[in-house]
């Protein structure tokens, strides 16, 4: 795969990440020696284009929550690159520059604010450390747009907060520093389904107000379906499936994507799940299976699926939907590839 | 935005009114009668140590051969007097200046360095929490009071020493909750916001930081005091710490131990303050690590 | 028809402290042997705390109490000593949400079911662990011998999820309380953990109360549904009424909360506000203020109980008009 051959569907991406890499050194004994390594994200890529929202979904262990990470900095990349607007991070572009353009919304939304410091203060800190003017009459404005009139809870502290509130705080932060991307990590997740739903209406308008670009982590699928205009599968590390939320959702390609689709509740009393679409639990990522990492659990696996890892590539010429399954390459050595294969 | 504002207002006048995160301490600590009662007891203890010379007490260190272990109760020397014939209650007053500063300052020292070590380790984690805390562990090995012994002995007897001395023994603790206090605030979301906000680590700690692992630090620094009082009435006791004619408690209890016999509530009296002292210490510590429970 | 398994009868429970709580409020509740009902709320509802008051785990002095609950006859609220330890774990137990709490990571996962075997049922150790390997196939553990022997921490989260489950079923209960036993576990773990409950219920023939705040978990796992709100029952029916035929503007409100087959780029029917503190005794019905519905008659009193079909009840005076309507 080429650099200028990734997925996504404008010509100038606002955000492209390439090859992102992360593994966690696991130390134990006496002296501290490194015993494992947890490949939290492995080759991850992808690209996101100005205004649209990329949903990143998979279960627990598949890296999104590090991919979040590593895009702000927060956690040190092993290998990769991460070009915003075409800047590319290090050479270009500082990363205190990259914290001002990309920020995030974090899962816990108490554990997020400093208990002893005001809403309004903790609103103004990041607009205070770039140096933007008028830290406090930004502040003041965001509360006041995401439905917190400044004036009542400017001075409270998070814990006279309800969680709804607090996450709305959260958002207003992000948004002080006047960034191009937010990338919401499991954003709404702890919320109450009802309140659930006034966040997800306030980011909607936030995002067509502020002209905005959203990672969205969440391991709803319905919520992630709302939401995004793209969705990206994520297993042990990997990316398994990128594509247009429509194409995804009518055809997911990649063994996992339907297990993970067939897996949600079906809503419907009269036609309930009778058969669990995977046994078992998902792998431990400090050993991934060799060839594909989904060969353990999946229906499909032939023997070419142990020893050859798929590379992500798209289903068709010209498709925007990609993913990374023998079952889709006609010259994989896969039984059944020809058969799944588009014509 | 309207609309916004209307899904917010049924629960927008249930919330309490904003305070302050202090005014909210010093009120449940007022609250607090034993914390009180206790907070009391200290600062009359260090008002009259502080005011000693202008309370019109006797001289506490002449001594009179033919005015001897007078009992508790004896006209001109309501306390009685020491077996020197030096007037107890002055002598009791005078050596709270001593005792109270060895006592605490001490503690004030270790609770500035150990602080900074701690925050530091738990900030920064990797090879510097390492050698830090593994430096702290060596120290940890000899129990405090062998510890204290060991340092006074070497650096020899005197107030200085034994305030060295102390320090050093209260150092190691103090870093430990320090140190464990800023690993679990650490790892707490809001550090990861401030740092992608892209402030600096300097900045991140002084503002967000220091404000959240500083009042439980504190409150066990206090909880100290009390041990290193002890210690320091010990140190003194054993005749490496404060030397005589100077009056401070451990002292005193060292001299007047061979009265036991004679009068024991007299020879009682510097203990009975050492333990007054450190339990009122001990009780409004409790008091204040309740106070400054957020949450509540 | 036979008796209920269960009966509740004007339940109130209320936290006593610096802030009363008033967790439960009026709540009668009737399940029969071999049902499956889903209590479907949003935190702070009272759900879990239901759950808690029916094996009487809530701290006896600081909560007020009063009502009847009576299980299979007997009178749950003055049990006390051996006949409450009986009572619970054996007639009745539950499975939590966090398994790796409550499991105790000091025993392996055999001596652990061994033991509560041995307690209630007075059998030797070697015979409770043959009925603790049983269990472990039953909630089909892969090669079952050798978990009995592992500790709780060297299992997965949805294998400690089934030993949780081994564990509340080794005494043959009558009743099985799941309080969210799926929503820490990952979604395709999940639907494993519901489809092995649904069998083993129907194996076992006990009744399950499952606690939870996702409907569609309530769907895949229930017959029936009880919705929750501020400690009380504002509706109840057969899963297929509740889900097809909403009468609470509440319940209405969460089914399109579900974003089940919402369009993208539709703005949500998100209902506004948060659920009350229940600091006072509800007088009135505590959803009004956030409710598209409300009329003032709905602040001023308590909402009528309406019983539209057998076993059906809503608790709402505009019951069965929908929010799209006004």
């Amino acid at each position: 795969m080429s650099a200028t051959d990734m997925p996504t569907r404008t010509k100038a991406p606002l955000l492209s990440v390439r090859e992102l890499k992360k593994h966690f050194p696991i130390r134990g004994g006496i002296l501290g020696r490194q015993q494992a390594v947890v490949q939290a994200v492995d080759g991850v890529s992808f690209e996101v284009a100005a205004g649209e929202t990329l949903g990143i979904v998979g279960e627990s262990g598949c890296g999104k929550s590090t991919t979040a990470k590593l895009l702000i900095g927060l956690t040190q990349m092993d290998d990769g690159d991460i070009v915003l607007d075409g800047q590319r991070l290090g050479p270009d572009l500082s990363l205190k520059a990259l914290r001002r353009d990309i920020q995030m919304v974090f899962q816990d939304s108490y554990a997020s604010l400093n208990p002893r410091m005001t809403i309004a203060d903790s609103v103004a800190f990041g607009a205070r450390v770039q140096g933007l003017d008028d830290p406090q009459g930004r502040a003041h404005r965001l509360m006041a747009r995401v439905g917190l009139d400044p004036d009542r809870f400017g001075g409270r502290y998070p814990h006279e907060l309800s969680g709804g509130q607090r996450q709305r705080v959260n958002i207003a932060r992000a948004l002080a520093m006047s960034p191009k991307v937010v990338v919401l990590d499991e954003a709404v997740s702890a919320l109450d389904k009802s309140v659930e739903a006034q966040v997800l209406n306030l980011l909607a308008d936030l995002r067509e107000e502020f002209g905005l670009t959203y990672i969205f982590i969440s391991h709803d699928l319905n919520v992630v379906r709302y939401i995004s205009d793209r969705i990206l599968v994520m297993y042990l590390g990997e990316v398994v499936e990128v594509a247009p939320v429509d194409n995804i959702w009518e055809t997911p390609a990649h063994p996992y994507t339907r297990s993970l689709f067939s897996a949600m509740p079906s809503m419907d009393p009269d036609n309930r799940t009778t058969k669990p679409p995977l046994s078992g639990d998902p792998p431990n990522p400090i050993d991934p299976p060799s060839g594909c990492r989904f060969h353990t659990r999946c229906p499909m696996a032939s023997e070419v699926c142990k020893r050859k890892h798929p590379v992500l590539g798209r289903m068709a010429q010209g498709s925007p939907h990609w993913v990374a399954c023998h079952l889709h390459d006609p010259a994989s050595g896969h039984p059944k590839a020809v058969e799944e294969a588009p014509a | 935005m309207a609309q916004v504002e209307a899904e917010l207002h049924p629960q927008a006048e249930a919330a309490p009114k904003p305070q302050g995160y202090w005014s909210g301490v010093i009120r449940r600590l007022a609250g607090d009668k034993v914390a009180m009662a206790c907070l009391i007891v200290i600062a009359l203890l260090i008002l009259s140590a502080v005011f000693a010379p202008w309370l019109g007490l006797a001289d506490p260190y002449r001594g009179s051969m033919i005015a001897r272990l007078k009992p508790i109760g004896t006209e001109g020397h309501i306390l009685g007097t020491d077996e020197q014939g030096r007037d107890m209650l002055a002598r009791l007053i005078y050596g709270g200046r001593l005792t109270l500063f060895i006592g605490l300052m001490p503690v004030v020292f270790a609770f500035f360095i150990g602080s900074a070590l701690g925050i530091a380790a738990g900030y920064v984690g990797g090879m510097t929490n390492t050698i830090i805390m593994r430096v702290v562990d060596v120290f940890f090995a000899f129990p405090s009071v062998l510890l204290a012994i060991a340092i006074s002995g070497a650096l020899g007897a005197g107030i200085t020493n034994s305030l060295v001395s102390l320090t050093i023994v209260f150092i190691p603790p103090v870093t430990r909750v320090a140190e464990a206090v800023t690993s679990g605030v650490r790892s707490l979301d809001y550090i990861d916001a401030a740092r992608a906000s892209g402030a600096g680590a300097l900045t991140v700690i002084r503002v967000h930081v220091i404000g959240n692992v500083l009042s439980p630090i504190f409150v066990y620094a206090t909880s100290l005091t009390s041990v290193c009082m002890i210690l320091a009435a010990g140190l003194s006791f054993l005749g490496i710490g404060v030397r005589p004619p100077e009056p401070e408690w451990g002292l005193m209890l060292n001299t007047l131990r061979a009265a036991i016999y004679v009068d024991p509530w007299l020879a009682a009296l510097p203990g009975v303050m050492i333990f007054a002292t450190s339990l009122c210490l001990n009780l409004l510590s409790d008091g204040l690590r309740s106070a400054m429970n957020v949450r509540d | 028809m036979s008796d209920p398994i269960l009966q509740i009868d004007n339940l109130n429970v209320r936290f006593k402290g610096k802030r009363t709580v008033h967790a439960i409020n009026d709540l009668s509740l009737k399940l029969m042997p071999g049902e499956t009902l889903a209590l479907l709320g949003e935190s702070g509802s009272g759900k879990s705390v239901t759950l808690k008051t029916l094996l009487r785990l809530l701290p006896e002095k600081r909560t007020g109490l009063d009502g009847s609950i009576s299980f299979d006859g007997t009178d749950i609220m003055t049990l006390s000593g051996k006949r409450l330890r009986s009572y619970r774990g054996g007639d009745v137990s539950m499975v939590f949400q966090e398994p790796a709490l409550a499991l105790d990571p000091v025993y392996t996962v055999g001596d652990q079911i061994a033991e509560a075997v041995m307690r209630h049922k007075g059998v030797s150790k070697s015979e409770a662990m043959a009925t603790a390997l049983d269990m472990l196939t039953r909630v089909r553990i892969p090669s079952p011998e050798r978990r009995l022997k592992n500790y709780p921490h060297e299992l997965s989260g949805g294998m400690r999820q089934r030993v949780m489950i081994a564990l509340a079923l080794a005494c043959r209960p009558r009743l099985l309380l799941a309080d969210e036993p799926t929503t820490a576990l990952d979604a395709t773990v999940q639907i494993q953990i519901l489809l092995l409950l649904r069998e083993l219920q129907r194996e076992f023939g006990m009744a399950v109360i499952f606690v939870t705040h996702d409907i569609g978990v309530a769907v895949e796992i229930s017959e029936r549904i009880a919705v929750m709100y501020a400690g009380q029952i504002i509706e109840e029916g057969t899963t297929r009424e509740v889900i097809a035929d909403p009468q609470h503007p509440y319940t209405q409100g969460l089914l399109a909360a579900n974003l089940h087959d919402v369009a993208k780029g539709t703005r949500l029917d998100a209902i506004p506000g948060a659920p009350p503190s229940l600091e006072t005794r509800p007088d009135a019905c505590s959803f009004a203020p956030r409710c598209p519905l409300a009329l003032p008659a709905c602040r001023a009193e308590l909402p009528p109980v309406r019983t539209p079909g057998p076993r059906r009840r809503v608790a709402c005076l505009r019951a069965g008009e929908t929010i799209a309507a006004e």
